[in-house]
Order: structure tokens, then sequence, then C-alpha cells
């Protein structure tokens, strides 16, 4: 019972890592860039949900706040990152590294070093009891967010143009340039959509965990993980490993809490000596 | 050109090498900033990042506002003080940052620090660089028992002292005795520490110990925790936790609204400013809060409002009582000598720390005795500002009491001080 309690709440808080992985996994899949400023575009996103809140509330904060975050990637994308493509990969690691030290330092020096504190919405408040099972409503709704946005990105990504040029660009760039399709903007707006994805699992974190300035350093690594134990490249890996992350981490508390945050890197240790590709990285030969 | 990056630039494991980079990445601070000669040095040491970073910034401010006030005053002995700040970030960076002080800044003596952990390190570079160090914000009742060192003296109150605070309360209210606790503890020095000190106070009182849960720092997810606790219907949930965690716990526990009330063994005032008043409930022991009236802690809380901007807190209390504590023992014995300066600490010298009584060290432990408080979350329709989040129950020692009431014994945490 417990640990059935345990798996289905896993599997709650797995989606909502996938949000933050799928974004580091779409940048890095087509532009070849380890983004490790995503953890400050989460933060970023919380910080401008809060601000967005106090004036229009949770609600228009939800969608104006990744839409904040996706501008402001794109520019940094269009008048910074743009020059490391095709470059040494050190290059993107350094310039994303300085990014997220520089975005953190920011925070502070605007909203200061204390927390914030981001209630939960009012409409939201409450808690759900399925037999002997307890859910709070805020996390059925981020639930909600979540497979919405997920599923939002897999029908972009196989049912539009766009996605067939972002598909068609991961596997083969050059006959893309051969056919006449210029990916420049497209990486833009793939950029854009990474981050924006970042802010908004920011934005729903904000009022289960508040808002601080070192608040997507560790959510960041948990991102890392996922998308190498997933399979580079692959949309559905980043979801399996999401899940799973979740899980055996649920189960962990349950029997040995020590190991708790542990237990995702001795799972992706495990994975890799199997798998070295992670779950689902056999489709792309561009990362063998 | 095209600016596609060639297949070889991006491999997994350039990927697996950038995840250990944010790893990596922890483990930087940023350098203090060296200042001009013929002052008085004192080193400040405390995490100003991590999970402890928002408690450790608030050292910081305190210890800044009474070198301000010092020197604005005339300095000591004629001479400025120059405090000389550090990010200590975590145990290992400690060591490295408490080295560069004593070594290459040749500070007189240290102070600050949040995590037990690094305060243990820092204080084993002063026995070899023989400076005083006072540490401001470790709880551990280790380095005040079994790691307790001749050259560490201790404003921070201890462990034992935070869990027989509220124990006098509880005891009072009878709600020890028969009572079933369940424990969230940090799983580092400070946690186990307290734990220790937490289930043994309850055990002797008659309480039920029902489990403990040994909580990674930096959790971000309590729901698996917070299940655990549903399942084992406890009549407390007492809190071991530190920081950044001690906010998000707080905030998913509210989430879930439990029936069961909560504790704990440690109530920093910043990360429950963090939570927000509608997460919070219960009643709390603190080592020092703004709410007190007396007419020098109201002074205090009016100059650190004034030039920060909002209330200081118990480690902003801290840092500031430390550095007035160096000052006057350094006035009264006209000398900057380490050894100078612990004999007179250790022959009783008092201290005006902002509080009721005065205080001053034990010799043979060089913990300082104190008074601490009781506090009770505030109606919320009642709060002046977003910091009035506590009403003052009671001193603990009460006016008539021993301020030796909430303190470990020489049996319960022994100590020797080889010089």
């Amino acid at each position: 019972m417990i640990v059935l309690e345990q798996i289905l709440n896993g599997l709650l808080v797995g989606s909502y890592y996938i949000v933050l992985a799928l974004g580091l996994s779409l940048i890095f899949s087509l532009g070849g860039v380890v983004n490790l400023a995503h953890g400050a575009f989460y933060a970023l996103g919380a910080y401008f949900a809060y601000e967005v809140a106090e004036r229009l509330g949770f609600f228009p904060a939800l969608v104006i706040s990744p839409l904040l975050v996706a501008a402001i990637g794109m520019v940094i994308e269009r008048f910074a990152l743009r020059r490391l493509y095709g470059e040494d990969p050190i290059l993107g690691l350094l310039f994303t590294f300085g990014l997220a030290m520089t975005a953190e330092q920011t925070l502070r020096m605007i909203w200061g070093t204390t927390g914030l504190n981001f209630a939960i919405p009012d409409a939201l408040r409450g808690q759900l009891l399925l037999g002997d099972f307890i859910y709070s409503y805020y996390r059925l709704a981020v639930l909600a967010v979540c497979i919405t946005s997920i599923l939002g990105c897999w029908l972009l990504l196989t049912r539009t143009a766009f996605g067939m040029i972002v598909r068609a660009g991961v596997q083969d760039p050059e006959m893309v340039r051969v056919m006449g399709i210029q990916l420049r903007p497209i990486l833009t707006l793939v950029f854009g959509l990474g981050v924006a994805l970042a802010g908004l699992a920011g934005v729903i974190s904000a009022p289960m965990a508040g808002v601080q300035p070192a608040m997507g350093i560790e959510i960041q690594t948990a991102a890392f993980v996922i998308v190498v134990i997933g399979g580079l490249g692959s949309f559905w890996g980043v979801v399996y490993a999401g899940l799973l992350v979740g899980v055996v981490r649920g189960i962990t508390v349950a029997f040995y809490p020590p190991a708790a945050e542990a237990s995702m890197y001795l799972l992706m240790i495990l994975i890799l000596l199997v798998r070295p590709r992670g779950l689902m990285g056999e489709r792309f030969e561009k990362f063998e | 050109m095209f600016d596609v990056p060639t297949p070889q630039s991006s491999s997994r494991r350039d990927f697996v090498k950038a995840a250990t980079a944010v790893g990596a990445s922890a483990a930087l601070g940023f350098p203090g900033i060296l200042k001009a000669d013929d002052t008085i040095k004192i080193g400040h040491l405390t995490p100003r990042t991590g999970f402890l970073g928002q408690v450790g910034e608030y050292g910081f401010k305190g210890a800044t506002l009474a070198v301000e006030e010092l020197n604005a005053a005339g300095g000591i002995l004629g001479r400025k003080i120059d405090l000389i700040a550090e990010d200590s970030v975590n145990p290992s960076t400690a060591v490295t940052k408490a080295q560069k002080l004593i070594e290459r800044d040749k500070v007189v003596c240290m102070l600050g620090e949040v995590s037990s952990a690094s305060g243990l390190a820092i204080a084993e570079q002063a026995r070899r660089g023989k400076i005083v160090y006072v540490n401001t914000g470790c709880n551990s009742d280790e380095l005040r028992g079994k790691s307790c060192n001749r050259y560490m003296f201790h404003v921070e109150g201890s462990n034992t002292m935070y869990t027989k605070t509220i124990g006098h309360w509880q005891k009072a209210k009878n709600l020890i005795k028969g009572a079933r606790w369940y424990f969230l503890t940090a799983d580092y020095a400070f946690g186990h520490d307290l734990y220790r000190v937490s289930s043994r106070f309850l055990q002797e009182n008659g309480g039920v110990n029902l489990g403990n849960d040994m909580v990674p720092t930096n959790t971000s997810d309590y729901s698996a925790y917070i299940l655990k606790i549903r399942q084992a219907k406890p009549d407390l949930v007492y809190l071991n936790l530190a920081g950044v965690d001690q906010t998000t716990f707080l905030k998913q526990y509210r989430e879930y609204n439990l029936p069961y009330p909560l504790a704990g063994g440690v109530m920093d005032t910043v990360p429950f400013w963090a939570a927000g008043i509608d997460a919070l409930s219960g009643h709390w022991q603190s080592l020092w809060f703004h709410g007190l009236t007396l007419p020098a802690a109201v002074a205090f809380t009016k100059r650190f409002s004034d030039k920060f901007g909002g209330p200081p807190d118990n480690q902003a209390w801290g840092d500031y009582t430390a550095v007035r504590i160096l000052a006057q023992s350094m006035t009264e014995t006209k000398s900057t000598a380490s050894e100078i300066i612990i004999t007179h600490l250790e022959k009783g010298a008092t201290f005006d720390i902002l509080k009721a009584r005065k205080g001053s060290f034990r010799p043979w432990d060089h913990q300082m005795l104190q008074e601490m408080y009781v506090v009770v979350v505030k109606d919320k329709a009642k709060m002046k500002d977003k910091w009035d989040i506590f009403d003052l129950v009671e001193t603990v020692p009460g006016p008539n009491e021993s301020l030796e009431l909430i303190q470990p014994t020489q049996q319960e945490n022994p100590c020797t001080l080889a010089v």
C-alpha cells in the first residue's frame, strides 16, 4: 500500500521533472549546446511569476512568465549563443556556465538573498482523498499542466511543419540546408521553447518550494540526469526517464530516505552500464 | 557557413562532462577584497550561497553593521576594524578560506558560520593558527563537547539548548509524556547531532519515537516524506531540518494540511519568513527575535532596518553580538592577542547581548550562557508587516531560574579544553 502510494506520487513528481528536462534535451539535440543555464531560466521563470502574480494573479503568470523567459532566451541566443554553434563545445559550456552564475547573482541583487513567499493560489488549495490516498489539488493541477505541455510539445514536433524541420535538423542538418531551409531562425525558436519549458517548471514549482536565487541548481542536475538516462535526442526517452526517476526516488524515500537524492545517480549509472545510449537513445545515430 | 554543429561536437560524453561541471560549480565562491593595512583585521566566514546562504547573508549583514558602528565610534584601541568576509560555501571551501584568512590576511580572530560541519573545520584551522574563532551559527552539541576547542567560543545556542527550551514549555503543557513523535532530520553533522539530542530528550521524558527519516539537504520535494508521516499518524512532527529545507517542508506540509502539529529542534527566522505566515503554525524556540521589547533590542532592530530595509533575524543578531563581544574584549584587555582574550572570556566577562540578562561564557566548554525564547506563530490578522510572525510566549530560563537550566551538563556533553 505504502509502495503503491509512493509510486503514484513518484509519477506525479516525475511529470514535473520531464517539463524541465525536455527543454534541456531540445536545446541540446538541435543546437548542440549543453545549456548549463537551464536552472537559471527555471529560477527566472519563478521570479517573473512572482512579479506577475502580485499584479495579475497566478493563472496569467503561468502563461506570461514562460513567454518572458522565452523572450530573454531568444535575445541571448540571437546575440551571443549563436556565435558558438559549431565551435568547440567547451565555448558553449563556458558561456552558459557564466550565464548561470551571472543570472543567479542578478536575482540576488534585484530580489535579495532571502526567499520570496509565493503562496498556492486560493482556487487550488485543498486535498483530494481517494480511498486511503491523498493528493493536493495543486499537485493535480501541476500534473495537468505538465501533461498538457508534454503533449503540446509532442504535437508541435510531429504534426507541424516547424516540428518537421526541427526533427530533420536534428537528424541531418546538411540535408536540411541542401533543401534550402534556413535553420538559424528555427534554432532561435527552439532555444526559446526550451527555456520557456524551464520557465514553466519554475512557475509551477514556486508555490510548492518557494522562490530563491539558488533554486535552479539542484533541479538542473536532476534534469541532466534524466536526459542522460532517457537517451540524448529522444523525446519519449526523456518522458520515461522522468517518470522512472520520480518513482525510484519515491520508493527510496519509503525504504531508505538517506539515499533519496542519490537514487537517481545510481539509476543513471546502472542504465548507462546496461545501455550506454540511455533508454531510448538508439534512434539518432548522430549521438553515437 | 552553416551554423549547425558537426556530429562529433555533441557527444553524450560532453553532456555527461557538463553534468559534472554543474556539480562542480557549487564549489566555486567569490573572493573577498583585500583592504589597506594598520587596521584590526577580523575574518568573517559564513555560507552566502547554497541551502544555508540566505541565513548566512543575514549574518554578514549583522557583522557589517557592528563593524560600521564601532568604526564610526572610533574603532578599537584607536584602530579601525577591517572586516574581511568570505563565502565559506561548504566544509572543504571553509578550510581553504580559513587558511587564507589566517595566513595571508593575518586576521586577529574569526567569526561566523551556519553549518556545523564547516564550523568544525574552521575551528580546527583556528586551533592550528592559535586565534580565537567565535561560532555564531553552528548548533551541534559536538562542537561544545567531543570536538570542543580552546580557541572556539559559541554565541549560537547548542542543539541541547534549543531542545530544552521548547521542551521546557512542552513539559509544562504536558505534551511529551506518552506522546508519539515522528522525526525528519537533515542528513549532515548538525541534523545527526540534533536527532541524537532531541530523541534522547523525548525518551527521557516518557515519549514514543515513531520513526525518523534522514533527509538529504536541498531536497526540493517532500511529498514522499509527508505521505509517510500521514501513514504514521504521530501526535507531533519534529523537524530537525535547517535553511531552505525548513522553508520547503513547511510550505509542502501546509499544502497537504495534515492535522499533526509541528515543532522542531531549531528555528531560524529567515526560512520561516520565506515560507510565509500561511505555511506556519505552532510553538517554536528562538535564540533572539526582533519582536523583543527591550529598549536595546528595539534600537538594534531600528538601526538594522534603517540600513537594510528589513528587520534583523537571529543570525544577524548572532554575528552582530559576536563582533561586539570581540571588540569589547579587546578594549577591556587593551590587546588583540587571542591568548589574552581567551583568558578574559574564561574569567567570566559579561556582555550586553540585547537580552534582559547579560551573557557570559562557560569556562569549561566556551558556550555562552544566555536566555532563549518560546514563541508562537502570530494570528495573521494581527501582523504589522510580513516579518512580524511571532509572539513571545515566555523567556527560558525564567527570571528566577539559573541560566544553566537549558544547558547540557558536563556529563551530558563532556569537553576537555586542552591547551
